[in-house]
Parts: structure tokens; sequence; C-alpha cells
């Protein structure tokens, strides 16, 4: 019987198996960032003991940041205190740190495929449930706590028990005004929030090898949405062309070496999955979110689900959330007014992302009632943002372009969504308060955000497109 | 870490389904850099007004429930991998939570730090929270030696399931990191014979 990508690629980091208990894995990668880093390293300290190697830790202020004034000291003294630990430990220990003003700093998911750190094959780890997202190159990539942090620091090993495997299928071609973040929403949509726990996924079949390097990470950093541990691509010409000639990419004789283990990295024809699951593209609409988990999601121009379709015990959550976001069962989302639009995050937050959104709103006016959020993933996107001209095309729409960070996904930093306040957001979580104490979060793509940023309210963007 | 044998508690009724790690603590909680003192925090925003003051239908505000046991509905944890949430449940007094479905990630935070996550079947779940609304005195007793789960008092119990390694490490108090400090030959042995690692050497 023949193996999965993901089995491939666990296989190759097995140091040791503890009898009747976990693999001890070895990691190629940990990135870290300021919110659940410094108790790991106070916990090493405490060993007495120093980070194992350092040099396969890189560490990058994210969360906290504010996204306006980089180059002056964060306001916030809890925010400032904690990224300011992060660089004091990073200088302590010898870890790599892309602090604020760094040239490559920005939200760790993005920053890690565009320098090339991300490569297929790899085992990367991050305090951040959506290291999924470099599973887009065919890594094992994801998130973890902070005592798993500290023990990768210690030992650059993870204890891990192997996950189950999951096949995600998609095969057909997704229609005008679909992109990845509607797959995947679809996908969630389908399996639930909880579908997908105690698997690692690979997403495969045509409508996903057609899609660029970015589109294909947005889709594998929402694998934990659907409570999965992460989701793999398998490595294809895609993938090779987006790495070839990064920073940290392998070069000259290493590249040529490095390609052809890669090519060895797919699931052989007669390995078996432990689920299956096949989706056509076609059924596929630009997705939306009406409750308070990224599983309670419906094409733009359907109604919300009625309450007889939940499952019994399902039904308290479905009414918490529904009155939590001010709707009604069977309702439609069409027509309904939102005041804040946020575009960003590490699930959309890349170059394409800017440009799918710029493209659309050129040309076109912000609506008067919405307040626009629209934050680069790093500092490289937002300057290629610069170089393509794409602040001057949001500028004369009416949007400013930030600085980069996690931003209003999280509202750790000043973005945040007023109470009671509907924001559509191109992030990956929609929990109650994710955005701000009180605020109702709706989860669409780059393309449907722009499109509701130009009208005030909720619209679907196809009847938009020519 | 603490040891963990077995737990007779009164318990913290919570029948949600999906409560995720941004309820249990929100991400405003995060900019602490030492793992204590987010108890006060847990489920900050289903527990108390803008205020500050306790939301009266919220049942850790309600005295008649109180104990070292959380009860909540299925997929527990979800969403971010924030330990603070096992630092908050455990500052909490919580040693224990039952609930019919567990997040990944959750679950390994909260065995790292002491806590015992119970995977019960749903009916026995019900009749838990069924239990509990009769009588809120209502005991439970958490074996993990013999790894049961029982309703006090009645003839209502439920095996449950555990990893060896970590029932081991619970019982004994000892630490994951420990453990694989103990192996640093095998790793570095690893590191000399893995073909990859020396592929991606510049």
């Amino acid at each position: 019987m023949g193996t999965t990508l993901f089995e491939k690629v666990w296989n190759a980091h097995v140091v040791t198996e503890v009898k009747d208990g976990p693999s001890i894995l070895y990691i190629d990668k940990q990135l870290i960032h300021e919110v659940t880093s410094p108790q790991a390293f106070a916990g090493i300290e405490k060993r007495g003991i120093g980070v194992f190697r350092p040099e396969r830790t890189l560490a990058t202020p994210d969360h906290n940041v504010p996204t306006k004034g980089q180059n002056l000291p964060i306001v916030e003294d809890l925010s400032r205190f904690q990224v300011d630990k992060l660089t004091d430990n990073c200088n302590k220990f010898g870890v790599t740190l892309y602090g604020l003003g760094h040239a490559s700093q920005g939200v760790v998911h993005v920053v890690g495929p565009e320098t090339g750190t991300t490569l297929p094959g790899m085992t990367i780890v991050c305090g951040d449930s959506h290291t999924s997202t470099h599973g887009a190159f065919g890594s094992i990539a994801f998130g973890i706590g902070t005592s798993e942090v500290e023990q990768v620091l210690a030992t650059q090993c993870l204890m891990q028990t192997k996950a189950k495997t999951l096949k995600i299928e998609i095969n057909g071609k997704l229609a005008k005004g679909v992109t990845a973040k509607d797959v995947i929403l679809y996908v969630i949509a389908q399996i639930s929030a909880a579908g997908g726990t105690g698997y690692f996924v690979e997403y495969c079949g045509s409508a996903i090898t057609a899609l660029s390097m970015e589109a294909r990470m947005t889709i594998c950093n929402m694998s934990i949405e659907m409570g999965a541990r992460g989701g793999m691509i398998a490595p294809d010409e895609t993938t090779f062309n987006y790495i070839k000639g990064r920073e940290f990419a392998p070069k000259g004789a290493k590249w040529d070496e490095a390609v052809a283990y890669w090519k060895t990295l797919y699931t052989d024809a007669d390995a078996v999955f432990d689920k299956t699951l096949k989706y056509d593209a076609a059924d596929i609409g630009p997705m939306i979110t009406y409750g308070t988990n990224p599983g309670m999601g419906i094409s733009v121009n359907k109604n919300i689900p009625t309450i007889d379709s939940i499952e019994e015990s399902n039904k308290v959550t479905f009414n918490k959330a529904l009155d939590y976001m001010g709707f009604h069962a069977g309702d439609s989302l069409i027509g309904k007014q939102v005041n804040w639009v946020f575009l960003g995050s590490c699930t959309n937050g890349r170059i394409e992302d800017l440009r799918q959104f710029a493209e659309f709103v050129k040309g076109k006016q912000k609506a008067a009632n919405i307040n626009a959020l629209i934050v680069p993933g790093s500092k490289q996107v937002e300057k290629q943002a610069i170089a393509e001209g794409i602040d001057k095309v949001l500028a004369e729409a009416g949007f400013e372009l930030r600085e980069p960070g996690c931003s209003a996904c999280l509202a750790m930093n000043e973005d945040k969504v007023p109470k009671g306040e509907y924001c559509v957001s191109t992030s990956n979580r929609n929990f109650e308060g994710r955005q701000g104490p009180g605020a109702r979060t709706l989860l669409v793509s780059p393309l449907t955000a722009a499109a509701i940023a130009v009208s005030g309210k909720i619209v679907d963007v196809r009847e938009m497109l020519n | 870490m603490e040891k963990f044998t077995t737990i007779q508690s009164t318990v913290v009724p919570l029948p949600i389904e999906d409560v995720d790690t941004d309820q249990i603590i929100p991400a405003r909680f995060l900019k602490a850099t030492t793992k204590s003192g987010f108890g006060k925090s847990l489920f900050c925003d289903w527990r108390y007004n803008e205020d500050g003051t306790p939301k009266a239908d919220f049942v850790m505000n309600n005295p008649l429930y109180s104990g070292k046991i959380l009860v909540a509905g299925r997929n527990f944890g979800c969403g971010s991998s924030r330990e603070h949430a096992a630092w908050a449940i455990d500052d909490a007094g919580f040693k224990v939570v039952v609930s019919s479905f567990f997040a990944d990630i959750f679950r390994g935070n909260a065995l790292n730090n002491g806590i015992l996550p119970v995977q019960v079947s749903d009916a026995f779940l019900k009749s838990i929270f069924d239990a509990v609304a009769a009588n809120a005195k209502q005991e439970l007793n958490v074996d993990l030696v013999n790894q049961v789960i029982s309703i006090t008092g009645t003839d209502l119990k439920e095996s449950f399931v555990i990893n060896e390694y970590k029932k081991t490490c619970l019982i004994n108090g000892y630490d994951d990191i420990d453990y694989v400090l103990s192996i640093k030959d095998k790793i570095e042995q690893y590191e000399k014979t893995s073909k990859y690692l020396d592929l991606l050497k510049a």
C-alpha cells in the first residue's frame, strides 16, 4: 500500500517514538510572535537551558502592533511591553527577529512563505492556530500551545500523536466571482466547525491545483476552522515557481536537488485516507457567514437556515448565535446595512488579495457609511502594493492602506469594531467579540468585501461583475 | 506539574456547543507575559457586563453552582491555540473539563497544564446535564487510574479514553519537556542522518 503526502513528510521527521505513546517529531522551523512566546522563554530560563537550535526559530511581532505610526513607540503599555519582551528574548537567546520597522516584518504566516522560509516537506510550528497556512507548500504545519513552543525551543522536537488523514477533493471550475476564500468557507459550512477534528487534511482536485500559491494559502489557513490540525497541498510547478529566487530558497545545485526531492512529495495512487470528501466547484457561490463560528456560512444569495434544519443539541448554540448577530432564522442577508469592512489577516492579507480588492473598487467610491481597515499582511506586501500603485487606487476610491499586522482580525491593537456594528471581514473567525467586544463579524472573500465596501450593504458580488 | 488521580466534586454546567477559546479568554487579555491571573477573566464577556458587574444569567455567577469540574457542550475549546485558555480554566479552580468532543489543540494544552479533558458520549453528557439540572449539588467522580467517570449516588458511569503516556504523565506529574530533553542524543543523531536537513543547509 502506498503512503499519503502527510505520511511521507511525517515519517521523514520521526526521531523516535514513545512506547504506546506519541512520536517525537523533529521540527524544521518554528515561527514565534509576541503573544504566545514570553511564557515559553520564561520556561526555558527557569529550566536553566537555552534555545537548542536558535537558527531554526524566526520571530516577528504581529498580533499587537499598531497599523499606523509604526515608526513611533507603541502607545498601549501592555502591547509595547509584550513586543519589547519579544525583542529582549530574541536578543538573549540568539533568535532572528524581524522587528517593527524591519523590511520583512509582518503577520508571521505571511512572512514565512514570502521570505522562502517555508518550503515543501518541512515541519513547521508556531504558537498560532493558523500555522496551517504553510501546508499550502506541502509541509506539515500546525498551531501549538505555549508549553509546546517551550518544548520546541528546548529540543527542536515536539511530542505529537499522529492525526488521521482526510482527503478533500474539489473538482471543476470556480464560477466568476468565486474565490479560494469561498471554497474554504463552503467546505467548512458543509462539514461544520468540528468536522475536521482529529484529522490532517490534504486538499486536491482540479479546482485546487488551478489555484495560485496565495489562494492555496487561504485554503490551508482555514483548515483549523473545521477543527483539523492542518491542511496540505502537494507541491507542483506552481509551488516551485513561487519559491524560486526567494531569500531563503535553496540556490544553484541545491535548488535542483531540492526540487527533485519535493517532486516525490505526493500521495501515492494506492494510498488510503481515513476519510474522503468530494465537492464540485460549480456548486460553490460567494460565501458569507451569518453566525458566530466559521461553519455557519451560506452562499450570499441563500437564506439563513431555519431552526428545524438544525440538530437538536445545536439549537441552543444556533439561537444564541443569531441573537448575538441580530439576525433571524430563515432571513436573507442581501441588502442589510454594514458599516465596517476589514481587508487583511493571514487569511487574506497578501498582494493578490489587495490587487483583487483594488481592481474592484477602482473608479468606484467607498460607500459613505463604510469604515474600512485595509491592512497589508507584511512590509513586503505593503512595499509591493505601493510599487503597483494600489495605495493610490485605494486612496482615489476613498480607502487608506495601513501598515502591516494582525489588526482587526483579533483586535488586540487599536483596530476594533464597535459594539453591535456589523463588519464584513476577510479574516478567519467570526466568534463573539473577536473583532472587539460586541462586534458582529461576517466572513467573506476580498472580492465580496470590495463589493460591500462600495455598496454599504450586503450584495452578491456576481451581480456587479460584467 | 501537580499529580492527578481521582477527583470528586460538584460541577459548573455550560450546556453550549462550540465554545471557542475567544470566549474562554478574549484576545484582549493575552497581553500578559506570565501564566498567572487569567482566572478572573475566564468567560469574561459572558460573565460580566461592560461595567464589570456580574451578569446574573451566567452560570459562574449563580451561587448554586461551583466545583472543580466544568461540563460543556460538544467541540469545547475550538479556535485559537492560546494556552491562556487552559491557564484561565486552571486559575479559576477547575481540574477537569467534561464534554462530548474536544478541539485538538485545547485538549493538548489542557493536558500540558494538569487539567484532565474527559470525553464522554453525547448521551452521558445529557445525563450529567439532567442530573445537575435536577440537583445543583450533584457530584461527579472522575477516576483517572481506572478511566471511569460516574454520577455519584447513581448507577450512571462511563469509561473514558486517554493516551497511556499522557495518563502516566498526569498521575506522576511528569512533563513532556523533561522527557524530550532526556533523549537529546537521539535528536542529535537524527540531525546528523536526516538527508532533508542536509539539503536545507545553505
